[in-house]
C-alpha cells in the first residue's frame, strides 16, 4: 500500500511538473514563432510588453479570458461548447508517455522519467492523434456555420488520410526498436539517431506530421484567404484560445515525438539528458516555425493526391525496404 | 474485481450501443458509438489485450467513425432544427457513461499501477499477436488481406473517370 | 528534369527565410522613430491667413460640399464692406478621412492638410476643432496667393482694380 501511495504521489508530481512545463513552452512558442515570422519578413514581432515582448503570452491570456464568450444562435450548444477541449486535452494527454530523460535514482528508487512507459507508447499517441479528429469535426460541425464546416470536412480528410502515412513511416522505427514502447525507442537509438537510419521515414514523417498537426503549408483546415478560418471561425474568447494553445501544446508534442522517434531522445553528448530533450524539442518546433515562413499553402486536391498517391506507396515502399534491410543484416 | 468491471464495462457498451441507435442526430448517435468504443477497448484491456485496445481505439473510434462523420457532413444528414429541452438532460447519458468510464480506468489503474500488465491473468504481448497473427494464422491474414486489396482494385475500376465519349 | 526543380524550389525559400532571419527589420518603431512625412502629406487640417495676415476662408461652403463624409461645418458671415468670412468653422476630426478633396474645392486656398499626423485623441470631442483651433498664422503651401486680389468685385479693390482685370466696359459706348 504505502509502495502505491509512493508511485501515485510521483505519477502525480510528474504531471504537474510537465503541465507546467508544457504549457509554459507552448505559451512562449506563441511568442517564438510571431517574433521569428516576424524577423523572417523583416518585422520585429511583439516587443511591446515587458522586455522584448516577454509578457505578451500573458496578455494575449488576459484577452482572451476576458473576451464574450459567444455561442452562434442555431449552433449545437454542448457539443459547440466541449469541442475545443478535446482538441487541447488530446495533446496534453499525450504527454504521458514520452520519456524525457533516463530513469532517476533517487532516495534508492530508480525512478522512470515518463508518467507512464506504456509498453504500446507509439500506439497511444497514435489513438490520442486521431481522437483529436473529434475537436476539429464537432467543433466545425456543431458550428452551424458554411465555413466551419468546410474546415471540418477538409480536416478530417486531411487528417485521416495523413495518419496513414504517419504510421507507416514510424514502421521501421519500431522495427530497429522491437517495441512499441517510447523508452526502448530512445534505447535503441543509443549509438546513432534513427534520422541517420531511416532517413526516408523521417521526411515523410515530418511531411505527415505537418499536415496530421494542420499547420503552415498544410493548413487547410483553417485556410484564412478561403475559409475565414476554417473549424474555428465561430469561435471567441478562450474557447477559441483552447484550439489556439491545443495547437501549439501539439507543437511540443510533434517537437516531443520527432526528438523520440528520430533525433535519438535525450541521448547527447557534455549536457545533461533534460537539456538535450529540451534543445532538439525546440529545435524541431524551430523547424515548423521556419517552414510556415517559407512555404506556401498547396492546393486542397493536391494535398490529397499528395497523400495517397506519393507519401502513403513511398511509405510502403519505405517499409518493405528497411525491413527487408533488416532481415539481412540480422541473418 | 476484474469479473465485476467486465460486467460493468459490458453494461456501459451496451448502454452506449442503445443511445446510439435511438438518436435521431446522426452525429450525436456518432459520439454514443464512440463511448461505447472507448468501452469496448477497456474491455480488450481488461482482457489482456492492450495492443487490441489500442487498435480499437485508433482505428474504430479514430478512423473508422471519423469517416462516419465525413458521409454524414457530406450527405447534409444532421438535422437544422435546434431540439427542445435543457441541453444537461439530453447530454445526461453521455456525461454518465463517460463519468462511469473514468471511473473503471481509475479502479484498472489503481488494481495495477505499473501499466497494468497481469490483469486477468492473461496477457497478449504485442510480439505474440504479431507472431500469431504471422504465424500462425498467416493464411487467414494472407486471405483477409487479398480480399482487401479486391475491394480497393474494385473500389477504384468504380470510381474511375469515364473514357471520352462513353456515358452510364 | 521536374522532380530537380520541385525539390529546389521546396527548399529555396527556407535558405531566403533563414538570410532575412539575420537581417535588421525595416520597421520603424513608433513612438521612439518617427518617420518625417512628405510636405504633402494629407494629416491634420488648418485654415491659413493671406500674405497680409488676413484669413483667407469666404465661407464658400465648397469644402462642407466636397468632403464625402460631411464633416466641415461653419456659418458663413459679412463684414461691413461686403467681405465674407467664417462666424464659426468646425471640422470633426473623428469623421475625417484625410481625403484632402476639401482642399481641392477650396478656392482661396484658405483649407489645407499639414503633415501633423498625431492628432489621436481618448476624448472624441477633443477632436472636434474649432475655428480658433484650426487657423494658423502663415500661408501654407502658397505664400503668394491672395484670393482678394484676382476676384471678390468690389469688395477690397474697385472694379477692374485686380491685376488680372480689365476695367469696367461702357456698354452705351461704340468706341472699340
Ligand atoms: S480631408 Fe476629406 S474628409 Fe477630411 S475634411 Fe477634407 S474633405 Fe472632409
Ligand atoms: S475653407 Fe475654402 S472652401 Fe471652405 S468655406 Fe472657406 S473658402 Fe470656402
Amino acid at each position: 500500500m504505502n509502495d502505491l501511495l509512493i508511485s501515485l504521489v510521483l505519477i502525480l508530481v510528474k504531471l504537474g511538473l510537465i503541465l507546467g512545463v508544457v504549457l509554459t513552452m507552448a505559451a512562449y512558442l506563441v511568442l517564438a514563432e510571431r517574433k521569428i515570422l516576424g524577423r523572417m519578413q523583416l518585422r520585429y514581432g511583439p516587443n511591446r510588453i515587458g522586455p522584448g515582448g516577454m509578457l505578451q503570452p500573458l496578455c494575449d491570456v488576459i484577452k482572451l479570458l476576458t473576451k464574450e464568450d459567444f455561442v452562434p444562435g442555431r449552433a449545437d450548444k454542448w457539443i459547440f461548447l466541449f469541442a475545443p477541449g478535446l482538441t487541447a486535452l488530446a495533446a496534453l494527454l499525450s504527454f504521458a508517455v514520452v520519456p524525457f530523460s533516463p530513469p532517476l535514482a533517487l532516495f534508492g528508487r530508480e525512478i522512470p522519467m515518463v508518467v507512464c512507459d506504456l509498453n504500446i507508447g507509439l500506439l497511444y499517441i497514435f489513438g490520442l492523434s486521431s481522437l483529436a479528429v473529434y475537436g476539429v469535426v464537432l467543433g466545425g460541425w456543431a458550428s452551424n456555420s458554411k465555413y466551419s464546416l468546410l474546415g471540418a470536412m477538409r480536416g478530417l480528410a486531411q487528417l485521416v488520410s495523413y495518419e496513414l502515412a504517419l504510421g507507416l513511416a514510424l514502421v521501421p522505427v519500431v522495427m530497429s526498436a522491437k517495441s512499441f514502447s517510447l523508452n526502448a525507442i530512445v534505447m535503441a537509438q543509443a549509438d546513432w539517431p534513427n534520422l541517420l537510419r531511416h532517413p526516408l521515414a523521417f521526411i515523410i514523417f515530418m511531411i505527415s506530421i505537418t499536415a496530421e498537426s494542420k499547420r503552415t503549408p498544410f493548413d487547410m483546415p483553417e485556410a484564412e484567404n478561403e475559409i475565414v478560418a476554417g473549424y474555428h471561425t465561430e469561435y471567441s474568447g478562450m474557447r477559441f484560445g483552447l484550439f489556439f494553445v491545443g495547437e501549439y501544446i501539439n507543437l511540443v508534442v510533434i517537437g516531443a515525438m520527432t526528438t523520440v522517434f528520430f533525433l535519438g531522445g535525450w541521448h547527447g553528448p557534455f549536457l545533461p539528458p533534460v537539456v538535450w530533450f529540451i534543445l532538439k524539442v525546440l529545435f524541431v518546433a524551430f523547424l515548423f516555425i521556419w517552414a510556415r515562413g517559407s512555404m506556401p499553402r498547396p492546393r486542397y486536391d493536391q494535398l490529397m493526391h499528395f497523400g495517397w498517391k506519393v507519401l502513403i506507396p513511398l511509405a510502403l515502399l519505405n517499409v518493405v525496404v528497411s525491413g527487408a534491410i533488416s532481415l539481412a543484416m540480422n541473418s | 474485481m476484474t469479473t465485476a468491471l467486465f460486467y460493468i464495462l459490458g453494461i456501459i457498451l451496451l448502454a452506449a450501443t442503445l443511445m446510439c441507435i435511438t438518436r435521431r442526430n446522426p452525429v450525436h448517435a456518432v459520439i454514443y458509438l464512440v463511448a461505447g468504443f472507448f468501452a469496448l477497448a477497456l474491455m480488450f484491456y481488461l482482457l489482456g489485450a492492450p495492443l487490441v485496445a489500442a487498435w480499437e481505439v485508433i482505428v474504430y473510434a479514430g478512423a473508422i467513425m471519423v469517416l462516419f462523420l465525413f458521409i454524414i457532413m457530406m450527405l447534409g444528414l444532421a438535422p437544422q432544427e435546434v431540439p427542445e429541452g435543457p441541453g444537461w438532460q439530453r447530454w445526461l447519458p453521455l456525461a454518465l457513461l463517460s463519468a462511469s468510464l473514468m471511473a473503471c480506468t481509475l479502479l484498472l489503474i489503481l488494481e495495477d499501477p505499473a501499466a497494468g500488465q497481469k490483469v486477468g491473468g492473461f496477457y497478449l504481448a504485442p510480439q505474440a499477436l504479431g507472431e500469431a497473427l504471422f504465424g500462425r494464422y498467416a493464411m487467414a491474414v494472407e486471405m483477409v488481406s487479398f480480399q482487401l486489396l479486391f475491394a480497393t482494385i474494385g473500389a477504384y475500376l468504380l470510381g474511375r473517370p469515364l473514357p471520352k465519349g462513353e456515358d452510364q | 528534369m521536374n522532380l530537380w526543380r520541385d525539390i529546389k524550389g521546396t527548399l529555396q525559400p527556407f535558405w531566403i527565410t533563414l538570410g532575412y532571419l539575420f537581417k535588421k527589420p525595416v520597421t520603424i518603431q513608433y513612438p521612439e522613430e518617427k518617420r518625417t512625412p512628405p510636405p504633402r502629406y494629407r494629416a491634420r487640417i488648418v485654415l491659413t491667413r493671406n500674405p497680409d495676415g488676413s484669413e483667407r476662408c469666404v465661407a464658400c461652403q465648397l469644402c462642407s460640399a466636397a468632403c464625402p463624409v460631411n464633416c466641415i461645418s461653419m456659418q458663413a458671415a459679412e463684414d461691413a464692406d461686403g467681405r465674407r468670412y467664417a462666424a464659426w468653422f468646425r471640422i470633426n476630426f473623428s469623421r475625417c478621412i484625410f481625403c484632402g478633396l476639401c482642399t481641392e474645392a477650396c478656392p482661396t486656398m484658405a483649407i489645407q492638410t499639414t503633415p501633423d499626423y498625431e492628432i489621436c485623441n481618448r476624448d472624441v470631442l477633443k477632436l472636434v476643432h474649432e475655428k480658433d483651433d484650426l487657423l494658423v498664422d502663415g500661408c501654407g503651401k502658397d505664400t503668394e496667393y491672395n484670393f482678394y486680389e484676382h476676384s471678390g468685385i468690389g469688395v477690397v479693390n474697385g472694379r477692374g482694380g485686380n491685376e488680372d482685370e480689365y476695367g469696367p466696359v461702357d456698354p452705351k459706348s461704340l468706341m472699340p
